[in-house]
């Protein structure tokens, strides 16, 4: 793990807190109260069918959609809100801005910075945000390239990469900023077949490494591998969560058995882009 | 000739082919004869033409219409900018403050605003640190017109461009603790300039163009000095060809820095 600590100066690693989220668009109800604690240290995989909310969840737990209500807390912080007499205020953008940095997040489509090369991608948040010195970010960055196998990789544009190669990138770009959790959102449905593996490889070095994860995911086989904690949901809520082994052989509820059936007879159905 | 129904297409076929060359060879025909009357008429000094194009006075004019017209781009680009951003903004106000901005100075024509600046003594005579009319030259009038009305024009392009930008480089700029503003800069702005670019080299050649029309309040641009050389010497139509192929050759060079910088903003 890179030695940097976050924005504030705070290397406290509470772990992360969801409370009571709710999100709707227009009128559709895409999360309907969902709690998850995840431990420092901790490797959760959030499983479901599309639509179930799970990408929602993720992108409310970072504050990329505003709650509608419910809270989030990492490291002990509130993220998005500040809290006075009993009440949630909005923070300002800035003090958003500075609470997501305890968040790294990891796409389905990558979102590589297209302008930028591999490694400009990775030292844009620590020169510009941290206001870290250039020349140490840039031998970290080089440093994390390595680390997700692209060291020769560093000067070539998005375009000229592979999926898989992109998406090792933005995990590092995600590592260069020290968060103390990595959010996944299904970060290897996008890719070609024979390119998931290499993805998943990295996830597993950060995993075994005490990275704290969250990691929504249609691997079923890599929850198995690797989550310390399977939660299953469904049409917004969380069905079920719990030990990755006893969710995934033994689950409590039908809707999880079924959901685990039919991803074991149709392993490469469930790539949604939900 | 038996005319059962596909020779009947291809001879259909053939005339129309027949009747391009007649309408090509009528279009040479009437351009010839136009060119050759002009350059031929008695009216028309080619002598004049030639002492003018590289004389001080309509150089000096190239030279104005040139500052102008990248002053017009500098500006236009600057607050064009600043109003893309502001119509992109989740706050209401700056939102309504760019498009009643844009729908004000499209609105209003170009040649009105120029004059409306050179004028603007008329309404405020003093802009309390000077008189209105020592800080309001013929210069700074054809600026202010010209950049203010160009900023709406280049606001919607940069607009346009900044929409072509995949919501997920925002996302990933937010997650990497930016603000919006931080990420339309380093992030948005960047990507948006391959987009913007054919649509500012067109723009580009109408403000050059749009220069000329400070000629009304004698803005020394090329327009002004060709326009003030005839009215010495009374050879209207040298004068004008003198221009016109002033604004030809700049207007080419444009068009060949365009395809360079393209190709840049590809590579």
């Amino acid at each position: 793990m890179s030695s940097a600590v976050s924005g504030d100066g705070s290397t406290t690693r509470g772990g992360l807190r969801l409370r009571g989220l709710r999100k709707s668009f227009g009128g559709l109800e895409v999360l309907r109260g969902v709690d998850l604690d995840v431990a420092p240290g901790e490797v959760v995989c959030v499983i479901g069918p599309s639509g179930s909310g799970k990408s929602t969840l993720l992108r409310c737990a970072n504050h990329l959609e505003p709650l509608d209500a419910g809270f989030v807390q990492v490291d002990d912080v509130l993220v998005g809100y500040e809290q006075r007499d009993g009440r949630l205020y909005e923070s300002s953008e800035k003090d958003i801005a500075r609470a997501r940095l305890r968040m790294g997040m990891v796409f389905q489509q990558f979102n590589l910075f297209s302008h930028l090369t591999a490694l400009r991608n990775i030292t844009l948040g620590p020169v510009r945000v941290l206001r870290r010195d250039p020349a140490e970010v840039e031998r970290e960055a080089r440093d994390l390239l390595a680390r997700v196998g692209l060291a020769d990789h560093a000067d070539k544009l998005p375009g000229q990469l592979s999926g898989g190669q992109q998406q090792r990138v933005a995990i590092a770009r995600a590592l260069a900023m020290n968060p103390s959790v990595l959010l996944f959102d299904e970060p290897t449905s996008a890719l070609d077949p024979e390119l998931v593996g290499e993805v998943l490889a990295v996830m597993r070095g950060l995993a075994a490494g005490g990275m704290t994860m969250v990691v929504v995911t249609h691997e079923i086989g890599f929850a198995a591998d690797v989550a310390d904690t399977v939660v299953f949901m469904d049409d917004g809520v969380v069905v079920e969560s719990g030990p990755a082994d006893r969710v995934l052989r033994f689950p409590d509820s039908p809707r999880t058995a079924a959901f685990l059936a039919h991803v074991h007879r149709h392993p490469d159905k469930e790539t949604d882009h939900a | 000739m038996v005319l059962d129904t596909p020779h009947t297409l291809e001879v259909v076929r053939r005339r129309g082919f027949a009747a391009r060359w007649g309408v090509g060879a009528v279009l040479v025909a009437a351009v010839g004869w136009l060119a050759v009357t002009v350059a031929t008429s008695p009216n028309l000094d080619w002598v004049v033409i030639g002492d003018y194009f590289l004389s001080t006075p309509i150089m000096a004019g190239v030279g104005t219409t040139l500052v102008l017209t990248f002053a017009t781009l500098g500006i236009g680009l600057v607050l064009g900018a600043v109003l893309a951003m502001m119509s992109q903004s989740r706050n209401p106000v700056a939102g309504v403050a760019a498009s009643g901005y844009i729908w004000f100075f499209r609105g209003v024509p170009l040649v009105v605003q120029i004059v409306f600046w050179f004028n603007l003594s008329l309404l405020f005579p003093s802009l309390g640190f000077a008189e209105t009319n020592a800080v309001i030259t013929p210069f700074l009038a054809a600026m202010l017109g010209l950049g203010l009305h160009e900023a709406a024009y280049l606001a919607e392009i940069i607009r346009g461009g900044f929409l072509a930008v995949p919501r997920g480089q925002v996302d990933a700029a937010l997650t990497i603790g930016m603000t919006r503003a931080r990420a339309t800069r380093l992030i948005v702005l960047p990507q948006s300039i391959r987009v913007i670019l054919p649509a500012l080299g067109n723009q580009f050649v109408l403000i050059l163009k749009g220069t000329s029309l400070v000629s009304v309040i004698g803005g020394g641009d090329l327009m002004t000095r060709a326009q003030q050389v005839y009215g010495q010497n009374y050879q209207v139509i040298a004068l004008l060809l003198v221009a016109t192929g002033w604004y030809l050759v700049l207007v080419t060079l444009a068009g060949i820095g365009q395809r360079f910088l393209e190709r840049w903003a590809a590579a």
